[in-house]
């Protein structure tokens, strides 16, 4: 495998890595108003990801970071063609950002109640528009021959990728909730399983709708064969699939596996749909960015594969750990009390 | 055409300097606060001294509020390169993503990941470990810090990469990294930030002194500001000036602009105040106080030092660049170069000054130096938003000198009204975090720390208050 190919996978796993991990936190964080009843439950709901989601929106810091680095054009083109996007989404990350902190710094209800919906409308948009976006992608937006975006904002909205959108929220609301079984106990368990119920076929559904389409229009608009991008979907039903089968057998570990690995094959499915371009031409196919025409040079690919190889497995192996300090679910009967132990609970990842 | 252009690059530059220097009012504190209350806890976890452990709580959670907002601001920072200079980030990705990608990886990760473990790590891991996640913490920021600068630095002075095929290619990642400028402006920053760290300690240390409260608790933390400022802030002043000496190596027009100094001189004296002189045709202040000799001294560090003059350079620019103004907006160049300075004295002189009340065990009944310690708090702040604007306006019209101009490197498919949409965005939402920081941190100064183990103490720890 060539270095370009190499950076365009490792950028895919970031990606995978970002929605794996931030997309339970998006989740939890659209489930806040809804699964806990009261204040001292919505605090534990959010303490189930306080240790992690910083760290887990680094993965976001790193997937921009490195497409810069490992793909100028592709990185510039995407950033300044998805421009209003992008604002709208870290608008609504930086809400999200500070609602974590600021919840708990004042006791009045009013204030909870901002910060809790902050929170969740954060979640909610920027899931949705990450859905749009990185499904445009593959789906095509206007770009001349110089690789500059020509189009507007409308351009972004198409049946695909506004289905893109709802099926990502879907799909992070119900991978949330798996997560919460996991790791709550008692009362705040059982209604994250009964959410995790409700949320499961509707969940299923849209992903693997969006599974099917996404394959549909790496054929039609990306000149792509049927195979591979249908390995990774295929993977995705059938993961969806047993997720529903899990979640109603009570089976809450293997129900987050198999949402976690729905997530993964939703990315992998996107990006191998994209190979060997990075962003399809909606106006002439020939202007679509490609992997090697985007490239940084050699000997930079090469410093950062180097970089890479030596820090992923190392921030892998740090971030999988605190999953292991923290794998103690939280509640029980006594809502306010503090941790309660209530048997092993496989930590995620 | 032409004007709206201009109006274009405007915007975008109005937006990075406004969402950068927003971010850097949350960054220096973080920077400080994190080494600082790594040692307040291992004051306490190999003495045994409470004390310790409630301070290292009490500023841990400032530390905390301040962060968030720097998250929150910093993701901003990544993203718009891309949004508003795309040409830019296609000119320099290969060698300035790289440190970005690095400063993610490696760094940001390791804040984020640890700071998450110590907050809710108290009751979850032993004391040793727990300890090592707030170093960790420290670590990730300063190796944060660290990249950035490198990045940053290569725009000042591009080195290890060469230009092909009309793009910026990394040909040496060494020499990126132990760029001279790049190590002298990672000094800089490190110090401070712990300055920043200690005027904020030392202030609120002084306002619950003032108010009689906690006396003993907050007598600890004004000598740890006062052990950490006084030095640093010290070095820092001969370290601010050192920068001033490699400007002059490497962007002579930055410095020749910085002091208003038109015409080349030798020796060269130090306007220390001046009406007037600061565009070019209106080159002679009406009014000015100089220092004879001492600009020689601190640009070249010979006491009759040469420094070219910006009409000189102005026209070695033109011949070696061609037609066009060279010159950076010299009376913003100066003005910040002035304010980062003074306010920089200012703030060693408090520090001096408290460290001599201290000594003379005369700190805590100056009642009117304590007020002064609390009024300090806003120096480091100026002092440090100054000389960002200093580097960068300085830097102008270049945005990577000597390579690419600012005007050349927009994003040619975001139109103006998209610029002042997410400009307008930005200053209200901007706005009103800033207020609610200023509110929340203001509340959480004034709080009492309580006893360890006793009634209040779910509420200092932070892990609790989700």
């Amino acid at each position: 495998m060539d270095l370009e190919t190499f950076w365009f996978c490792l950028i895919a796993v970031v990606w995978a890595m970002y929605f794996l991990l931030e997309g339970f936190d998006f989740g939890v964080g659209m489930l806040l108003p809804f699964v806990p009843r009261n204040d001292a439950e919505r605090g534990m709901t959010m303490r189930t990801i306080g240790p992690v989601w910083d760290g887990n929106e680094v993965w976001l810091v790193v997937a921009g970071g490195a497409t810069f680095a490992a793909f100028p054009a592709w990185y510039a083109t995407m950033f300044s063609g998805f421009y209003l996007a992008l604002l709208l989404i870290l608008f609504f990350l930086i809400v999200r950002v500070v609602s974590f902190e600021w919840r708990s710094k004042s006791e009045t209800p009013r204030w909870r109640s901002t910060w809790t919906w902050a929170n969740t409308i954060g979640s909610f948009g920027a899931s949705l528009l990450w859905g749009i976006g990185l499904s445009c992608l593959v789906y095509g937006v206007p770009i001349n021959s110089d690789g500059d975006f020509t189009g507007d904002l409308l351009d972004l909205f198409s049946p695909y990728s506004v289905f893109a959108g709802i099926a990502v929220v879907a799909l992070f609301a119900f991978h949330g909730a798996t997560f919460l079984t996991l790791r709550t106990a008692g009362e705040l368990r059982a209604r994250a399983e009964g959410a995790a119920r409700k949320l499961a076929i509707p969940a299923a559904v849209l992903g693997s709708v969006y599974l099917v389409w996404t394959v549909a229009v790496a054929i039609d608009r990306n000149d792509k064969d049927v195979f591979p991008p249908a390995l990774p979907a295929a993977l995705g039903i059938v993961a969806l699939a047993l997720a529903i089968v899990f979640i109603y057998a009570g089976r809450s570990g293997r129900a987050f596996t198999m949402t976690a690995l729905g997530t993964i094959s939703l990315v992998a499915t996107l990006f191998v749909s994209l190979y060997p371009r990075v962003m399809v031409s909606s106006t002439g196919f020939e202007n679509s960015l490609t992997v090697d025409g985007a490239a940084s040079s050699h000997y930079a690919l090469q410093v950062m594969t180097v970089v890479a190889l030596i820090f992923v497995p190392i921030v892998l192996l740090y971030q999988g750990w605190t999953y292991y300090v923290f794998r103690k679910r939280l509640g029980g009967d006594s809502p306010g009390a503090g941790p309660v132990e209530t048997g092993p609970a496989s930590g995620p990842v | 055409m032409s004007s709206l252009a201009i109006t274009t690059v405007d915007l975008a530059r109005l937006q990075f300097a406004t969402t950068s220097l927003y971010h850097f009012l949350f960054v220096p504190l973080t920077l400080g606060l994190a080494p600082l209350v790594a040692i307040m806890q291992t004051l306490w976890y190999r003495g045994g001294d409470e004390a310790w452990l409630r301070l290292a709580r009490f500023f841990g959670t400032l530390m905390l509020i301040n962060f968030a907002i720097g998250v929150a601001t910093g993701l901003v920072q990544e993203f718009q390169f891309g949004m508003n200079w795309s040409i830019y980030s296609e000119f320099v990705g290969d060698v300035f993503g790289a440190p970005l990608a690095i400063e993610g990886l490696a760094a940001f990760m390791l804040e984020s990941t640890f700071l998450g473990l110590w907050i809710f790590g108290w009751d979850r891991l032993s004391k040793r470990v727990h300890l090592a996640t707030i170093w960790l913490f420290a670590l990730g920021s300063w190796a944060s810090a660290f990249f950035i600068i490198a990045a940053n630095s290569w725009m000042q002075r591009p080195v290890g990469s060469t230009v092909t095929d009309g793009r910026a290619e990394l040909t040496n990642v060494w020499e990126l990294f132990s760029n001279r400028f790049g190590i002298w402006a990672y000094i800089h920053v490190l110090l401070v930030g712990l300055t920043t760290a200690a005027v904020v300690i030392f202030g609120v240390a002084c306002w619950h002194l003032v108010r009689g409260r906690n006396q003993e608790l907050f007598r600890h933390a004004a000598k740890l500001a006062l052990i950490v400022g006084v030095p640093i802030s010290a070095v820092n002043l001969g370290v601010g000036s050192q920068m001033g000496v490699v400007v002059t190596d490497y962007q002579p027009m930055k410095i020749a602009s910085t002091e208003a100094q038109w015409d080349t001189c030798q020796p060269c004296s130090f306007s220390l105040f001046q009406i007037g002189g600061f565009t070019e045709d209106d080159q002679t202040p009406s009014f000015s106080i100089q220092i004879p000799h001492l600009l020689s001294i601190l640009a070249t560090l010979s006491w009759d030092g040469e420094v070219q003059g910006m009409n000189e350079l102005q026209a070695a620019d033109q011949s070696q660049y061609g037609a066009g103004d060279y010159i950076p907006p010299t009376r913003t160049t100066y003005w910040s170069m002035r304010i980062m300075a003074y306010a920089g004295t200012l703030v060693f002189l408090v520090f001096a000054l408290g460290g001599f009340l201290y000594w003379r065990g005369r700190l805590a009944s100056a009642r009117w130096f304590l007020w002064l310690g609390v009024a300090a708090i806003p120096l480091p702040y100026l002092a440090a938003l100054a000389g960002w604007v200093l580097s960068e306006v300085g830097r102008q019209p270049w945005i990577v000198w000597g390579l690419l101009k600012t005007a050349d490197a927009n994003s040619p498919s975001v139109s103006t009204a998209t610029i002042a949409t997410s400009l307008g965005t930005f200053v209200v939402l901007y706005a009103a975090l800033l207020v609610v920081d200023v509110v929340l941190m203001r509340k959480y100064a004034r709080v009492d720390p309580p006893e360890v183990g006793g009634d209040g103490d779910e509420f200092a720890l932070p892990a609790v208050t989700y």
